[in-house]
């Protein structure tokens, strides 16, 4: 089951031939009866979770469950940034692992995830807001993440188009910085992921609902699916907003509210603007595509929802906070808008960590910043899962956290939201 | 050069020319033309060109489906990118860039990217660019993407309104569908709200023309505006719906010439969707070539401007449809072939060649269709002869966008090859061209049924069409176009397929196809064809992508609306801002509130300034407005138990007449405000919460008391807004008070002692004197109704500078907190922060009863000793600590201890003073400590908060 | 826009309203005999019914806390109250 090697070689070899020569991506595969491992979700974290799986831990009966298709859900419904600019140590220690492994993931995975690094500012309008930008640049050097502090000359240097007039309702003042934050396809991820996992021996099974979680003495032994029973006494969930519904069928209770967050795509023009923007006076923010298409979003629709679909006061709210930020964008149209449902943690951490009965691991909780953790959950879970003890870059993220009262709450403790 | 202009066909204005330009080359129009129309009769053919490989694109469609003809228009002096020409009228001067053209759409040569597009499949950049990273390659990549440029000179202005409608009927669509049903509701007294984007209503009667009920259509047109009027209803033109939404919103956009466009938000009890079809194109060989057409298309611009899309002409099609555009073509002198896949079709005047059972193969040219190949037809396949122009009709796809944006489902009809709404499955009920129902009688009699219109339809002649399926093949040799904008081909389909991508949303993604500004509407069937034709299965088997809002692009400056500058973000203003600012007041904003920050000239140095208005303070009197500070009454018997409940420190125990400093927590037990509270009498207190907290601050208490009080005894009342409260503080405050003609009792410590309240009246009326300090001094928190704020002002203005003081502003009031250590919630907190962090540990040791956030304060973390607390930190020498540095320790590993919040020269001390968080702080008094900022360090050492008078001599003195 | 019956209001549009919490928690006290377990479940834990939802809102115009039941999925409201002892 050797991977096809994609490169601008074999890219001349097919085309010279007309292509014929290409093969499925990965295998799609009819589950068996049992397994090692059994993941649910097939997004980037539960692929990824089954990539190293089989490649940090030798594990090769392991199959991922997706009740659509792969990438479908937040996977392929977010605004493609990665970074890893937070406050709190657990938080760097989580984040900025996932950026280096995202650093090397299109060599890794002989898949190009078109990570573009191009850097990313959070701004700030207010001198408090300056302060705790301070405040957060100053942990990201502690804990040896590149942050610095921008000046408003300097953010203006970077990001010619921001609002500059005297009626600027939030005028830039700075921000923090991160030169190795950026934006990747997200499509790919997930893509690369599969395709790398199903050439190391994983069964990638689509359109397979999970229906039931058995268990047996307090320790799980398989899953009822639409294909028939699977067995497996280690189980895997990554299953972003489907994740209480999941954990209910082992009578886990989850400190989880799941709410649509949306996204929007204007039409492509040729390159306006070089970094990705998050701007705390808005609450917007905004990169552009490679295709040219400004790509942004806002908070959430604060009603506690699973359906797919945005609502217009949010529309409304996020689109005219990105044009008091670049009054120039008002000349596009906004093409594409959808949403994905997102689960939301208290303190708007990931969950990584046992639930309920034994051999039940879950990862979710990523809220509105999954994709940019989608290597680092995916190795997470995996050692969790192979190894049945944490990584101690996940144990602060374990469950126990709520009733030891050790919440890690970046909004709280920084003052910026995810 | 293949368009031309009809000498009488149309309704434009041959009397008007309207001279416009295409990349700098001046052309020629008329008035009443669009841009489409303009540029087809001049002859223009290479409007742009493509989005990947560069190939020469001319004109397609007639509206929102056209995939090619895009341009960034000037006009004014203001640019907009990526115009559609199909949907914009020609006016007078119109610059327009072709996209993708350097320098020109027809200059070019045949592009080299298009020579090596073998090499350049759907996702080629998934497999190669890795060497080096991808960010090598990224700038040559993003420089050759997008389509139009954005001027960066021209920001539009933020006038476009915002207008909520709510109507009996909404009909989205006024072709024939639509104005019947229109009418049949308006007849029945319905106030009906008839939406259309073109200019004018009428669908497809307004190119295709038509007898209604015995008469041109027009007067059909007349009546239906007509009734709806009557009925209280309106016709609104050149206006989209674009997004249906929960609970019955719709989105529409108006566009207005002359004035800003408008942001409509529409809720009707019954909604009809007349939205029509559109129609879809064939696939042969080079089917993207400029000349290729829509059929539908081409009489639309004959029939409507006069503008004739070539001269000898092919018309394919699959379908009855065309066969309107190919008479009308031969009438307007064109030489017309019809090529039909069918055995049978509609008989043909004479003059138009008829073939029966013949499809394209190929069209042939380099910049222009000049050449086609037939397959099938009497001459069997490969037959050739000369055409400039292919008119196509593939069928058509009903436009059933917002039916499944309210959650619709849709059902295949085999006998139109079409998806098409299921009844009841939203709350739209679709008729004519949208539910599959093609032709005009029966589109009239359906519209005029499903709105339970009295009586007989509108008559008409007219047969339903009759049309026959047709799929791409994907042995033809060549390339056939699925999707013109972003140049997908049935080849890049088939890789899509042959490597597994075969889901309709991996499809897309994969290939891009779809996801081009005209949004799908010509290529997502195509796609969806292909592919099923390709892995042998149905189209319902294949599935369709998702709808989803905006149903066509919407300028974002139309959904943003106003709101911008101060309207995105309201600020809250002081009853006083007028005054202040006559005073020389730098207005800054401060949790949401527009407040001073220093007085003074233009120009000045404003950390001067404020210190020199706090040494004022310190050393003879300042005075603030302090009237953002909350007011939330709480009324009634209940209302100390409700206090006790919702605070940390107990309000209960209070006298009549006495203020008292208290917290308030979350149920996670941090801190959420603090602030003084007031008992005026035993059923009466007043919560002075932060200025940005008064709202939450409100609902914690609002939901103590109807959850688990009895909401009867005890009442809220936020009065913020309804008080001015200016503050007098400094060792003269009481002088002040006493020269201001105040009641003379307010002087008094007895009658008003530190942490008093007396309510009484002056000159004006009520006025409310408290006995607080945010200063550390003396001070005076003076509240009266806002009216009266300027008699205040006044009075206190004038006794302040007799006694040497000044106004303060906010800066000089946080730098008199600071060296108190006197905390700012959110600034010297953080949404950890517990109370006994902050130093008050008293209550959660000994309250023995139930309290907001008890519980949580006892947690295993909460309980920790190593927790960030609160304490000050001094400097050697002048320069404060930067607030957002870390403390660390002076030896061993460099990790954060904890982080200054606030700092600043303490004008009482004269040194540097700061605030800081740090871990297990309150056990480290006297502890030398290093600050890190942003690489450099300095030493600093522990100290209490409270720097300045520390035993609070100075608040009595 | 989704709208809500505020049970003293009527039906006003979804930016008037701020989710609580789900209905039917009920506050363990007194605080020194509520586990730090039982605690965390009563703060945090939910059910997040895909479905049929019972939740606490409050209508932040008029600060009026009341009861809804609605579907997460559609987003149809089935029903609204007022707290148990409040005047409808």
């Amino acid at each position: 089951m050797t991977m096809q090697r994609y490169s601008g070689l074999s890219l001349v070899r097919e085309g010279l031939r007309g292509h014929r020569g290409w093969r499925p991506a990965w295998r799609k595969a009819t589950p068996a009866a049992a397994y090692d491992a059994v993941i649910v979700g097939g997004g980037g974290h539960g692929l990824a979770t089954a990539y190293y799986l089989a490649r940090q831990h030798n594990m090769r009966r392991v199959a991922v469950l997706e009740k659509g298709w792969i990438g479908g859900g937040n996977t392929g419904r977010n605004t493609t940034v990665v970074r890893s600019n937070y406050f709190y140590p657990e938080s760097v220690a989580l984040y900025d692992l996932s950026l280096r492994l995202f650093e090397g993931l299109s060599r890794e995975l002989n898949f190009n995830v078109m990570l573009s690094q191009r850097g990313m500012l959070i701004a700030a309008h207010t001198p408090m807001q300056m302060e705790i930008c301070a405040r957060i640049a100053n942990a990201m050097q502690l804990n040896g993440v590149d942050g610095s502090l921008l000046s408003a000359k300097e953010a203006r240097r970077r990001l010619p188009l921001l609002n500059n007039t005297a009626d600027a309702r939030f005028a830039c003042m700075g921000g923090i910085w991160q030169g190795r934050a950026g934006v990747a396809r997200h499509d790919a991820v997930a893509w690369g992921y599969a395709r790398a996992a199903s050439a190391l021996g994983v069964d990638i099974v689509e359109g397979c609902t999970v229906t039931d979680l058995l268990t047996e003495g307090g320790a799980v032994t398989g899953v009822e699916t639409s294909h028939g029973t699977i067995r497996a006494d280690r189980i895997g969930l990554a299953a972003a907003g489907a994740t209480p519904g999941l954990a209910a069928l082992a009578g886990v209770r989850l400190p989880i509210h799941a709410y649509a967050l949306q996204a929007f795509v204007s039409e492509p023009v040729k390159p306006i603007l070089d970094t990705v923007l998050l701007y705390l006076g808005t609450g917007t923010y905004v990169s552009q595509s490679d295709k040219g298409e400004l790509v942004f979003g806002g908070g959430l629709d604060r009603v506690p929802s699973y359906g797919q679909r945005g609502n217009l006061p949010m529309q409304e709210t996020v689109i005219s906070g990105l044009l008091e930020m670049f009054p120039a964008f008002a000349q596009l149209k906004l093409l594409r808008q959808w949403a994905g449902v997102v689960d939301v943690v208290p303190d708007s951490s990931p969950v990584i960590g046992p639930a309920g009965p034994e051999g039940l691991y879950i990862n979710c909780g990523w809220g509105t910043g999954g994709f940019k953790a989608i290597p680092a959950g995916g190795w997470l879970l995996a050692h969790l899962m192979a190894t049945g003890a944490h990584h101690e870059i996940s144990r602060p993220f374990d469950l126990s956290r709520f009733a030891e009262g050790r919440l890690i709450d970046e909004a709280a403790g920084s003052g910026i939201a995810h | 050069m293949s368009g031309w202009r009809h000498p009488t066909a149309g309704h434009v204005d041959r009397t008007r020319p309207v001279r416009f330009f295409l990349d700098g080359r001046p052309l020629e129009g008329f008035a009443g033309d669009t841009l489409a129309s303009a540029l087809l009769a001049s002859g223009e053919r290479v409007l742009g060109r493509s989005f990947k490989y560069r190939r020469p694109r001319g004109l397609w469609g007639m509206g929102g489906e056209e995939p090619n003809a895009l341009f960034d228009v000037t006009e004014n002096g203001h640019t907009t990118p990526n115009v559609r020409a199909t949907s914009l009228p020609l006016r007078e001067g119109m610059a327009l860039r072709s996209v993708n053209t350097a320098g020109g759409g027809t200059a070019l040569a045949p592009s080299l990217i298009d020579l090596a597009q073998r090499f350049l499949p759907a996702g080629f950049y998934y497999k190669t660019f890795m060497a080096g990273g991808w960010m090598r390659w990224e700038p040559m990549i993003r420089r050759m993407a997008g389509l139009g440029r954005l001027d960066p000179g021209t920001v539009p202005v933020a006038d476009a309104p915002a207008v909520n409608i709510r109507c009996d009927v909404l009909v989205i669509g006024g072709g024939p569908a639509g104005l019947a049903a229109a009418r049949a509701k308006a007849r029945q007294g319905a106030a009906v709200w008839l939406v259309d984007e073109a200019p004018e209503i009428g669908g497809s009667l307004r190119w295709r023309g038509g007898q209604i009920e015995g008469a041109d259509w027009h007067a059909f047109q007349r009546d239906v505006a007509e009734t709806v009027a009557s009925a209280g209803g309106r016709v609104l033109p050149d206006t989209s719906v674009w997004g249906a939404f929960d609970h019955g919103l719709y989105a529409a956009w108006e566009r207005r010439s002359g004035h800003p466009d408008r942001h409509w938000r529409l809720r009707a009890r019954d909604v009809v969707l007349a939205t029509g079809a559109i129609e879809r194109p064939l696939w042969f060989a080079n089917n993207d070539l400029p000349g290729v057409m829509s059929a539908e298309a081409a009489l639309h611009h004959l029939s409507l401007f006069g503008a004739v899309a070539g001269r000898r002409v092919v018309v394919a099609t699959t379908n009855d449809s065309a066969y309107f555009a190919a008479e009308a073509l031969a009438a307007a002198g064109c030489r017309v072939t019809i090529a039909d896949t069918r055995q049978n079709g509609p008989t043909v005047s004479d003059g138009v060649a008829h073939l029966l059972g013949a499809s394209l193969q190929r069209a042939h040219g380099s910049r222009s269709v000049g050449r086609v190949t037939l397959n099938g037809g009497p001459d069997g396949a490969g037959a050739e002869f000369d055409a400039d122009t292919i008119l196509v009709s593939g069928g058509w796809t009903p436009s059933v966008h917002l039916h499944c944006q309210a959650g619709g489902k849709l059902d295949w009809r085999t006998d139109i090859d079409a998806l098409v709404p299921r009844a009841g499955t939203s709350p739209l009920k679709a008729v004519g061209a949208a539910a599959g129902t093609f032709g005009l009688a029966a589109s009239l009699q359906e519209g005029h049924r499903v709105a339970g219109g009295d009586g007989p339809a509108p008559r008409a002649e007219g047969a339903t069409w009759h049309i026959a399926p047709v799929r791409p093949d994907p042995t033809l040799t060549g390339r056939q176009w699925v999707d013109l904008q972003n140049d997908v081909t049935v080849k890049d389909v088939a890789l899509a397929a042959r490597e597994g991508y075969r889901s309709v949303e991996h499809l897309k993604r994969y290939t891009t196809l779809g996801m081009a500004t005209d949004q799908g509407r010509t290529s997502n069937f195509a796609g969806l064809a292909a592919m099923a034709a390709l892995t042998g299965r149905t189209i319902p088997e294949t599935g369709t992508t998702t709808y989803r809002p905006p149903f066509a692009p919407v300028p974002l400056g139309v959904i943003g609306g106003t709101r911008r500058g101060e309207r995105f973000a309201p600020l809250k203003r002081l009853p006083l801002e007028a005054a202040h600012r006559s005073q020389g007041a730098l207005m800054r904003e401060y949790g949401w509130w527009l407040r001073p920050a220093v007085y003074g000239e233009d120009g000045l140095d404003e950390n001067a300034a404020a210190d020199d208005e706090a040494r004022v303070a310190r050393e003879r009197v300042g005075l603030y407005d302090a009237s953002p500070l909350g007011k939330i009454e709480v009324l009634g018997p209940g209302a100390a138990e409700l206090m006790d409940f919702c605070g940390y420190i107990r309000m209960s125990t209070l006298a009549p007449g006495r203020a008292r400093y208290g917290l308030m927590l979350n149920e996670t037990g941090v801190v959420h405000d603090d602030g003084v509270v007031l008992r005026l009498a035993e059923d009466r207190f007043i919560l002075s919460a932060s200025s940005s907290h008064v709202a939450s601050v409100r609902l914690i208490l609002e939901e103590a008391r109807q959850d688990r009080f009895d909401p009867s005894r005890v009442v809220l009342h936020d009065v913020t807004d309804g008080w001015v409260t200016l503050t007098v503080t400094g060792p003269r405050a009481g002088a002040v008070l006493a020269s201001a003609g105040l009641p003379e009792a307010l002087c008094d410590d007895a009658a008003l002692p530190h942490m008093g309240v007396v309510e009484t009246r002056w000159a004006h009326g009520r006025l409310r004197v408290t006995r607080v300090s945010f200063t550390g001094d003396r001070s005076y928190e003076l509240s009266v109704p806002a009216r009266h704020g300027r008699a205040l002002h006044a009075v206190l203005d004038g006794a302040v500078t007799a006694e040497g003081g000044r106004w303060i502003g906010l800066e000089a009031v946080l730098r008199l907190r600071a060296e108190k250590g006197y905390i700012l919630i959110g600034k010297d907190t953080d949404g950890i922060t517990m109370p006994h962090d902050l130093g008050w540990t008293r209550p959660r040791e000994k309250r023995s009863d139930e309290f907001f956030g008890r519980r949580a304060l006892f947690t295993p973390e909460a309980s920790r000793p190593d927790r960030r607390q609160l304490v000050g930190l001094s400097v050697e020498g002048a320069e404060a600590l930067p607030v957002g540095a870390h403390v660390v320790p002076t030896e061993g590993a460099r990790r954060s201890l904890g982080f200054v919040t606030s700092s600043g020269h303490g004008p009482g001390v004269g040194r540097p003073v700061a605030l800081a968080m740090i871990e297990g702080g309150r056990g480290l008094m006297g502890a030398r400590v290093d600050v890190f900022h942003l690489g450099a360090v300095v030493p600093a050492r522990i100290e209490a908060p409270c720097a300045f008078d520390p035993a609070g001599k100075r608040l009595h003195a | 826009m989704q709208l809500f019956p505020c049970p003293f209001c009527g039906l006003r549009e979804e930016t008037e309203f701020h989710f609580a919490a789900e209905a039917g928690k009920v506050r363990p006290e007194p605080a020194p005999g509520v586990s730090d377990a039982r605690w965390a479940a009563y703060l945090y834990l939910n059910d997040a019914p895909k479905g049929v939802a019972r939740e606490i809102w409050v209508h932040r115009t008029c600060g009026e806390f009341f009861i809804m039941e609605r579907d997460t999925v559609t987003r149809e409201v089935i029903s609204s109250s007022a707290l148990p002892g409040r005047a409808g």
